[in-house]
């Protein structure tokens, strides 16, 4: 019995640890699609954070100026991003799927250059990196039967950043539904000229929100490399930018579904990683490559409808062009 | 101050708003010359003019969208400079555009109050914004339920929430665009009661129309532009349609058809019992049932909305349908593998779409490539498993000289024509078709009067000729002139049958709106 | 009135974006502590300066030429086809079975039909992205993402498990028969007199692409199927009025675009590696992306654009193995092309349009 729970507690500890990143860039990703940007370039920016949080952590020795460069370089490519979109009223997917490319190139090719370790930067450790954070009485409780390694385990002993990400969501509801800007927010991914002809600015706004994209996606990024991992190495993203865009379909744009799609994600990927316990509780292999496939496929099955129809803001993907 | 001649109450002396000399030119094109106007407060005052004409320049810039050349503008009589919409609302400018600017989703009261809001939270905003809302719907009898969501109220309902809007900003001059094209003409004598209301109390309305009826119903004095100039400003009372149109167009303009009588044949189109279900599960033809003759023109009245589009789409075959739609006594396919256009045009429907822009052209494509939309299967524009693209251009010249397409260049694509010339595009295709049924969808919207005339020529003769032509247009006066017979429809279904000359446009105006003799 | 002559629009737009992002490309290399001329200069002479360097950029061309057919097929009826890479990988397995289980007698007949096994099996892989874009909406980008992704969880998985001989610690399959083995450039040119280096890989594959770019142009321009495609592109609703049926359309669109990626492994898989390997594909699905946007959709400017990317490739790979320039740096460039020519078009286009509209006005009144 004690055995199905440290092995259920160990799953559920992974999936919130790999539910972050997902729900950090799922979060920016709704910011920025509820303003009527599509952006897939959710992984090139939160790539980019990755690399430059982790060399900029390896270099100075800390990781919060790392952070604070991830979060930069995250910046800068939805600057690039929001200027072709809103500025150049361009094709917003060929921009996205632009971003992944260059940051994909950009982080190999600048890592090659600072470190020469073949494309990723130095292992990082100490306080290059985020160490776990243990909640009060964690130690006191734990030999609590069931109540106590829940509390110790399981939502003690992450790092600041995935309680941050999980503080996110209620915050991101209150903007959206409780404040003026969310209103506005709202108002022009859905109907941009209502905004306009009220005299408020499709630009700003828009341009408000992807920098809020981009700053969410910046610590996704930095929390790979310098809290889920120690440190960069090639494509590390994975694919989630992608899987963080199914989540925020499959959670109809909306935070807290946002949070539990997140986790159904974080939690699939917390299974590939035990192969061994499926086999134990399922009693059958499950071929790795198929685990991990498994969120790609997922995704797919939402996007086919096959749960729920999911609307998107009505005027997303569309360059806002003033009707004369 | 002085006395409003109409109303009796006390105004100030000074125009509520006044231009002098507005120009605006967009490159080469001059939109707006000289425009000079005056509107006193207390008044309606009416613009009237075709497409091109500058009415809608003038009205961006008024809004701030766009910046005049030359030109001032004085709001009581303050010169007043409008570089955006905030200046104008700050000036007391609200506007009610044709197409409604608000925001689908949102409830009445979220779509007041944004870009309005008082403060950065919400909810206190919204508990004043309802408090004022409901005390404006009182004052001027637009009752609205602040919680309704707009998607899901009636056109005339989301229309009282954009004048709400703007009286919710302290409007004082409220500009109105085409506001009766999307209602029927019991929902637009509430809206003009309205405007009544709201001139009564010392507002200052501007209508921008092309309807001439309205012109004369409701406005105190009415401007006509022509070109982008302003060719008169009168007092409505001191003159008449014809006089209106004449000055719109520059010369005597033939208002009504002369129409020979109906030689009516065999019966070519029979449609009985048409029921269509749309995406959302919702009805939207219920039960339809009419014929036309050889030589024979069925007029369909009413608004847009109630039915008429989805006739037209399970007609033309894109849409498809319960019911039985029988073509020269023989039933076709409409639910299965066979319902779409092409098996429609070889049954010999045409069909000319109410949205040319959407539907009936690719407006990337060049006008020789528009020739072969539908048809690009057609024999004769093959040559082996190629397309005969020097067949189709040669097609293409000929049918834009008989139809006066201008430019008659093929070669450019079809964004690059006028309305009216675009329309004549798809016209010459679908006719010279020789078609045995053609349907017909708003032909002259968004047409210069002079294409107007051309337009309904070409379908009196398709008439003359011994086709069956079915017509659907929301003005009732092309309805009234073109059509042998006319069928009302409202909500899915048609609500009668009139002779033109039995008939008037109030008792067709009553089945429009749902009110039929038993009713009533 | 048409904003700007036809040649500007095809030629002068493109060309101005394209020296954009070899301009910021130059600032990329002198960053990283390059000299950017030297390594033009290296690469020019790398990919071009021998039949060697030849060999390589047409082989690689070739990769692109079909990759790039494959994503302008699918652009000219509006749908951004992502799924090259995952196509061609499965397109790969298709070429490796007909090339491993039918015993061929001569290339030509191998060519054949591992060609139409190549594109069947490309085809298919995009036939489940297709169907749910035309039936359920599905975007297309991310369901072929994520296809792309599937892709290689499953070749990894039969290289490994299934198709790898039983002696091997290669996740490959075994060599393919040497009767399937294509004559490579050297092989053709030979007979006509015409010195070609022996160790390059381009192969009688190259012609098979162009023979496809010639058939794509015939296939949008001058068919019955590549009219109703460029109707459906421009406008979906007046498709249906015209009675084009948008879910054959849609399919019929993308399983062309999935054949043309999956032919790709023809010149990879059979043409040069001559089994089936892991990651045959190398990206060249993407860079089939920049090739469609600056080639703008058309087969002409597609193999213009290829063959400027297999010099890319080629001079990359010469770069990477005498400087310190990692292979990223054509990623680099690939990107800064899908980003000047697709998604900053109009950042080149608007002040050109304003230019020529200027010219004109000027004109108009001297005239």
């Amino acid at each position: 019995m004690v055995d199905v729970l440290n092995d259920l507690l160990t799953v559920l500890d992974s999936t919130l640890r790999l539910a972050t990143p997902l729900l950090l860039a799922c979060l920016a990703g709704l910011f920025s699609e509820r303003a009527g940007i599509f952006d897939i370039g959710l992984e090139g920016k939160m790539l980019a954070a990755a690399f430059f949080s982790a060399a900029a952590a390896a270099l100075t020795g800390s990781v919060w100026i790392g952070l604070a460069s991830g979060i930069a370089a995250s910046l800068a490519l939805s600057a690039v991003h929001g200027l072709a979109s809103i500025t150049f009223r361009g094709n917003q997917l060929i921009s996205g799927v632009a971003i992944n490319f260059l940051a994909a190139g950009m982080t190999v090719l600048i890592a090659q250059s600072l470190f020469q370790q073949g494309g990723r930067t130095p292992s990082l450790s100490g306080q290059a990196r985020f160490n776990p954070v243990h909640l009060p009485f964690a130690e006191q409780i734990e030999t609590v039967p069931l109540l106590g390694p829940i509390y110790a385990e399981l939502f003690s002993g992450h790092t600041i950043l995935v309680y941050a990400a999980l503080a996110m969501v209620p915050l991101t509801w209150w903007l959206l539904y409780r404040t003026r800007f969310g209103l506005r927010l709202r108002a022009v991914g859905e109907a941009p000229e209502a905004v306009d002809t009220a005299g408020v600015s499709v630009i700003r706004l828009r341009f408000t929100a992807v920098a809020i994209c981009g700053v969410l996606c910046g610590i996704a990024g930095a929390y790979l490399s310098t809290g889920l991992q120690a440190g960069f190495v090639k494509d590390m993203t994975a694919g989630r930018g992608y899987i963080a865009l199914a989540a925020l379909i499959f959670a109809k744009w909306r935070p807290w579904y946002a949070l539990i799609s997140c986790l159904l994600f974080g939690f699939l990927q917390a299974l590939a990683l035990r192969p061994d316990l499926i086999e134990k509780y399922l009693f059958f292999k499950v071929q790795i490559q198929l685990l991990d496939a498994l969120p790609y496929i997922l995704t797919v099955i939402i996007l086919a409808g096959f749960v729920g129809k999911a609307i998107p803001p009505r005027a997303g993907g569309e360059p806002y062009v003033k009707e004369r | 101050m002085t006395e409003n001649s109409t109303t009796g109450r006390q105004v100030s002396a000074a125009p509520a708003i006044e231009l002098v000399g507005i120009s605006k030119s967009f490159g080469p094109v001059q939109a707006n010359k000289d425009i000079s106007i005056r509107v006193m407060p207390g008044t309606i005052h009416g613009i009237i003019g075709e497409n091109g004409a500058g009415k809608s320049t003038l009205m961006s810039i008024l809004y701030g969208f766009y910046k005049a050349d030359k030109g001032e503008v004085f709001i009581a009589g303050n010169q007043t400079q409008i570089p955006d919409s905030q200046a104008a609302i700050a000036a007391g400018i609200g506007m009610v555009f044709q197409h409604f600017k608000l925001v689908p989703n949102f409830s009445v009261l979220e779509n007041i109050i944004l870009g309005a809001e008082d403060g950065a939270m919400l909810r206190p905003s919204l508990a004043k914004a309802r408090e004022s809302l409901l005390s404006l719907a009182r004052d001027y009898e637009m009752n609205v339920d602040p919680d309704a969501i707009v998607e899901e109220l009636s056109v005339g309902h989301q229309q009282r929430v954009e004048i709400l809007k703007a009286l919710y900003r302290q409007a004082n001059i409220l500009i109105l665009d085409e506001p009766t094209g999307v209602l029927t003409p019991s929902e637009a004598d509430q809206l003009f009661r309205i405007l009544k209301r709201l001139r009564d109390e010392g507002k200052t309305i501007i209508l921008i129309t092309h309807k001439l009826r309205e012109i004369m119903d409701i406005t105190d004095t009415v401007s006509v532009m022509r070109r982008g100039e302003m060719t008169a400003t009168v007092k409505t009372a001191d003159t008449n349609p014809e006089q209106l149109a004449e000055l719109m167009v520059g010369r005597k303009v033939l208002l009504r058809i002369d129409k020979s009588a109906a030689q009516r044949g065999k019966e070519l189109l029979h449609v009985k019992n048409l029921q269509v279900t749309d995406e959302a599960g919702v009805l939207r033809l219920k039960g339809v049932s009419f014929n036309i003759r050889a030589g024979e023109i069925l007029g369909i009245a009413g608004v847009a909305g109630n039915g008429q589009s989805e006739l037209l789409e399970v007609l033309g075959g894109y849409r498809t349908a319960q019911g039985q739609i029988l073509v020269n006594g023989a039933p076709i396919d409409i639910t299965g593998q066979n319902a779409d256009g092409q098996s429609r045009r070889k049954h010999g429907i045409a069909h000319v779409p109410e949205d040319r822009q959407r539907e009936g052209l690719i407006m990337d494509f060049a006008a020789w490539e528009n020739i072969a939309f539908g048809y690009h299967t057609d024999e004769k524009y093959q040559s082996g498993i190629f397309m005969n693209n020097a067949a189709i251009k040669q097609d293409a010249s000929e049918k834009m000289q008989r139809f006066d397409v201008r430019p008659p260049n093929h070669n450019l694509t079809a964004k690059s024509f006028s309305g009216g010339n675009q329309q004549k595009l798809v016209l010459a295709r679908e006719i010279e078709r020789d078609p045995d049924i053609l349907l017909v969808g708003q032909p002259t919207r968004g047409v210069d009067i002079g294409a107007i005339e051309f337009i309904h020529q070409q379908i009196m003769t398709l008439r003359e000729r011994g086709k069956a032509i079915l017509l659907v247009s929301v003005e009732l006066e092309e309805i009234m002139s073109l059509s042998d017979r006319i069928a009302v429809m409202f909500d899915g279904q048609i609500m009668g049958e009139r002779l033109p000359n039995e008939t008037n446009e109030k008792e067709l105006g009553l089945l429009m709106a749902g009110i039929t003799e038993e009713v009533a | 009135m048409e904003k700007m002559p036809a040649w500007a629009d095809v030629v002068l737009v493109p060309l101005i974006s394209l020296l954009l992002a070899a301009a910021i490309s130059a600032l990329v290399i002198t960053g990283i502590g390059e000299d950017p001329v030297a390594a033009v200069k290296m690469m020019v002479s790398g990919a071009l300066g021998s039949t060697y360097g030849w060999g390589y950029t047409l082989y690689y061309a070739t990769n692109f030429m079909f990759t790039g057919l494959a994503v302008s097929v699918a652009f000219h009826a509006k749908m951004f086809n992502i799924g090259g890479e995952g196509q061609a990988m499965i397109g790969g397995l298709g070429v490796a079975l007909m090339a491993l289980f039918i015993p061929w007698p001569h290339w030509s007949l191998a060519l054949i039909f591992c060609s139409i096994g190549g594109a069947v099996f490309g085809a298919l892989w995009a036939l489940i992205p297709a169907i749910l874009q035309a039936k359920r909406g599905s975007h297309i980008v991310i369901t072929t993402i994520m296809f792309n992704f599937m892709a290689a969880a499953l070749l990894n998985y039969l290289l490994v498990s299934i198709l790898r001989p039983v002696k091997s610690m290669d996740p490959a399959t075994a060599s393919f028969p040497e009767p399937t083995h294509l004559p490579t450039l050297h092989d053709i040119l030979m007979p006509l007199g015409i010195e070609f280096s022996k160790s390059a890989p381009a192969n009688v594959s190259l012609l098979l692409a162009l023979a496809a770019a010639v058939f794509v142009w015939v296939l949008i321009w001058r068919t019955r199927l590549g009219y109703a495609l460029r109707a459906f592109g421009h406008s979906d609703t007046a498709a249906q009025y015209a009675g084009i049926n948008p879910v054959k359309i849609t399919i019929l669109a993308m399983l062309i675009s999935g054949g043309l990626a999956g032919m790709m492994a023809v010149n990879t898989t059979l043409g040069e590696a001559e089994r089936l390997v892991l990651n045959a594909t190398e990206g060249a699905g993407f860079i089939g992306i920049a090739v469609a946007l600056m080639g703008r959709s058309h087969p002409f400017g597609v193999v213009l654009a290829s063959i400027l990317f297999g010099f890319l490739y080629q001079g990359g790979a010469e770069l990477a193995l005498w400087t310190s320039i990692p292979r990223e740096l054509i990623v680099v460039i690939q990107a800064l092309v899908i980003l000047f020519t697709g998604a900053l078009d109009n950042m080149v286009r608007m002040p050109i349009e304003r230019l020529f509209i200027a010219l004109r006005g000027s004109g108009d009144r001297d005239g």
